[in-house]
């Protein structure tokens, strides 16, 4: 049984278990623009709340994409490094960024479900 | 018909030739289509004679070259032609207006290129007798002395090349300092809003950054800096004004808290511009500041030479800043090239930037700048640089937005794409649309804290007249975007020697080399 969260930076957080698959939304994509390059940490990398786990670049602006949690990088996505457009094509439906086991569940509650991320966006445009 | 600013809306209509024909050549008219070098020549013609070589006995052995070098070969007429054509499709400062905000493109004097070229100053090598460039010293001098005097400091290092350059000097003086005083702080504060270069400086010099938001109203606050300081802070960056072309007002209090704290203040001095014989950024309690000899001091963008980042230090960090530098003894001047020329043992640089001296090309342009305008002028071309900002943003606010509201801007007028909401018109075809008209565009998408950012820097060198050309074509182009005429925003330029390019594919799939039958 999984479940979304969401930051406010624009992350999806998908939690199943332990394990966090993180990647940017939808929205972030948008306004990015076209991505065209995104690095990501290795795996084993240790990673800690608000410090930086990857970087985005598109023909607008290069951004750091921020840990929404703690914990340690199972797993990183190897298509997006070697195709980002993929982040346009299916931010959240494939083009996950990396995979990590989290070191402190409560760490999610600040996050948001999708109903108040749809609602934070709403906000901002 | 004015706004309800009272300023004109409407551009002065020129005759344009602009028509559709196609031509043989696919010149249009005297604009000409030049292909690239390899493509004139061939590469087995020669545009010179050369000499039959003389006998001689290769020692290369079987590191001689044994295939052709590959250069493009073209006579001396074609090689000329080329490179005149290419710089005629160059848009400069000198062609038009060319309001890209933070950059303070204004018009180099031409008297800066005259002193220049004097053989005292042009003519001179780095390695001469120190007897011999005691004038081009006494120039250093004189011209450390004005950034002292208009900075309100104490001690300047000439040297820096650039102002990314003149950052890491500063950055690496607040390290040695640190270090000196045994402390082992590792992370440096930067604003949302700062220029890319500064955490980029920060991350260079091993350091760790750590942003601060801006507030609504587009500056740092002092409550913003006091939330992210603490014991392992060693510096903050700020640009004052900020790239929003707001005036940091708390800037003093930001300082003394960032003083109180241990840590040291860098500050940003690309938009002296906006400040220059009007407020001294010592005065702010600035530890470290770079100065953009060719922004401030005119040479916009190096006016197609070099750049220059002298730094200015506090009397807290001058200790620190890097040989080499002048020194006056008597009635000659003495350049401190090495740790051991130093007599003053509270002098501990933290090193050297650069092989030699700086720019001295720059220096003299700068210098005359100052001379040229004198005190009084420098204040009023700062005057003019702000007024001619607000006279952009007060004759566009009411057709585009304003992030943080209707305030006096600095410099350089922000404003974000909130205007083009439900048109499909994205800012990026905004300033597109803005070449076919013959400007060169605003900048684009930075400040990133502003959604869709165009940023306008007009400086003191134009003429109303020719703002007034500007914001009549502008609000023509909302007008045309609001009316939903998309196609034209996303075909544009259509007028430019290229059409758009196609910046993804661009990045993605870059084509960094020619190779013969490449297709263009």
């Amino acid at each position: 049984m999984s479940q979304t969260y969401y930051s406010k930076d624009h992350e999806y957080i998908i939690l199943e278990d332990k394990v966090a698959t993180i990647g940017i939304t939808d929205y972030a994509q948008k306004q990015l623009g076209d991505i065209v390059f995104v690095e990501l940490p290795e795996a084993g990398a240790e990673l800690e709340q608000g410090g930086e786990a990857a970087v985005v670049e598109s023909v607008k602006a290069a951004s750091e994409v921020y840990a929404p949690i703690s914990g340690t990088v199972t797993e990183v996505n190897p298509d997006i490094e070697a195709d980002p457009s993929i982040v346009n094509q299916s931010a959240e439906t494939g083009a996950w960024f990396l995979k990590m086991e989290v070191n402190n569940v409560d760490d999610l509650d600040g996050l948001m479900d999708e109903d108040a991320y749809k609602s934070y966006v709403e906000g901002l445009e | 018909m004015l706004n309800n600013q009272g300023r004109p809306t409407v551009a002065e209509k020129t005759d344009s030739p602009v028509g559709s024909i196609e031509t043989f050549t696919g010149n249009r008219g005297l604009q000409i289509e030049e292909p690239l070098l390899f493509e004139v020549g061939s590469l087995d013609n020669c545009g010179v004679d050369l000499a039959e070589m003389p006998k001689h006995k290769n020692r290369l052995g079987v590191m001689a070259r044994d295939s052709d070098i590959g250069l493009a070969g073209l006579s001396e007429p074609e090689t000329m032609r080329h490179y005149v054509r290419l710089s005629q499709k160059n848009y400069s400062i000198d062609t038009g207006f060319y309001p890209l905000g933070s950059c303070t493109m204004k018009h180099n004097p031409r008297l800066n290129e005259k002193m220049a070229r004097l053989p005292g100053f042009g003519n001179i090598h780095p390695l001469q007798p120190q007897k011999t460039v005691q004038g081009a010293f006494e120039l250093m001098g004189d011209l450390s002395h004005w950034l002292m005097r208009l900075t309100g400091t104490n001690a300047v290092a000439l040297s820096p090349k650039a102002g990314a350059h003149g950052e890491l000097c500063g950055m690496m003086a607040i390290k040695a300092a640190h270090k000196a005083a045994g402390s082992k702080r590792n992370i440096v504060l930067v604003p949302d809003s700062a220029h890319g270069t500064n955490p980029a400086t920060a991350a260079l010099i091993g350091y760790k950054v750590r942003s601060i938001p801006a507030s609504d109203d587009g500056s740092v606050s002092v409550e913003s800096v006091l939330e992210v300081l603490d014991d392992d802070v060693a510096a903050l960056m700020l640009t004052n004004p900020n790239t929003g072309g707001v005036f940091e007002k708390d800037i003093k209090k930001i300082a003394d808290a960032i003083h109180k704290a241990g840590a040291y203040f860098y500050c940003d001095g690309a938009n002296l511009n906006a400040l220059m014989g009007r407020a001294r950024p010592g005065d702010f309690g600035i530890d470290a500041m770079h100065i953009n000899l060719h922004k401030t001091f005119s040479t916009p963008h190096g006016g197609g030479g070099p750049g220059a980042g002298p730094v200015v230090f506090s009397d807290a960090l001058a200790p620190y800043a890097p040989l080499p530098y002048l020194r006056r003894d008597g009635d000659s001047w003495h350049m401190v090239e090495t740790r051991e020329g130093i007599e003053d043992d509270s002098h501990v640089p933290f090193g050297r930037m650069v092989a030699f001296h700086g720019q001295m090309g720059m220096f003299v342009r700068a210098l005359t700048y100052m001379m040229s305008h004198g005190s009084d002028g420098l204040r009023q071309a700062c005057t003019d640089a702000v007024l001619n900002a607000n006279y952009l943003r007060a004759s566009l606010q009411d057709i585009m937005s304003l992030p943080f509201g209707e305030r006096k801007c600095m410099h350089e007028v922000l404003f974000d794409d909130s205007f083009l909401k439900g048109t499909d018109v994205t800012t990026l075809d905004f300033a597109k649309a803005i070449i076919d008209e013959g400007f060169h565009p605003m900048t684009i998408y930075f400040p990133l804290v502003v959604q869709g950012a165009m940023l306008m820097e007009p400086t003191e060198t134009e003429s109303r007249e020719a703002l007034d050309q500007f914001i009549g074509t502008v609000r023509n182009l909302v007008s045309r975007a609001k009316a939903g005429d998309v196609d034209y925003f996303k075909n544009a330029p259509v007028l430019a020697p290229r059409r758009r390019m196609d910046e993804t594919k661009a990045a993605r799939k870059p084509v960094l080399r020619w190779s013969e039958g490449m297709e263009g």
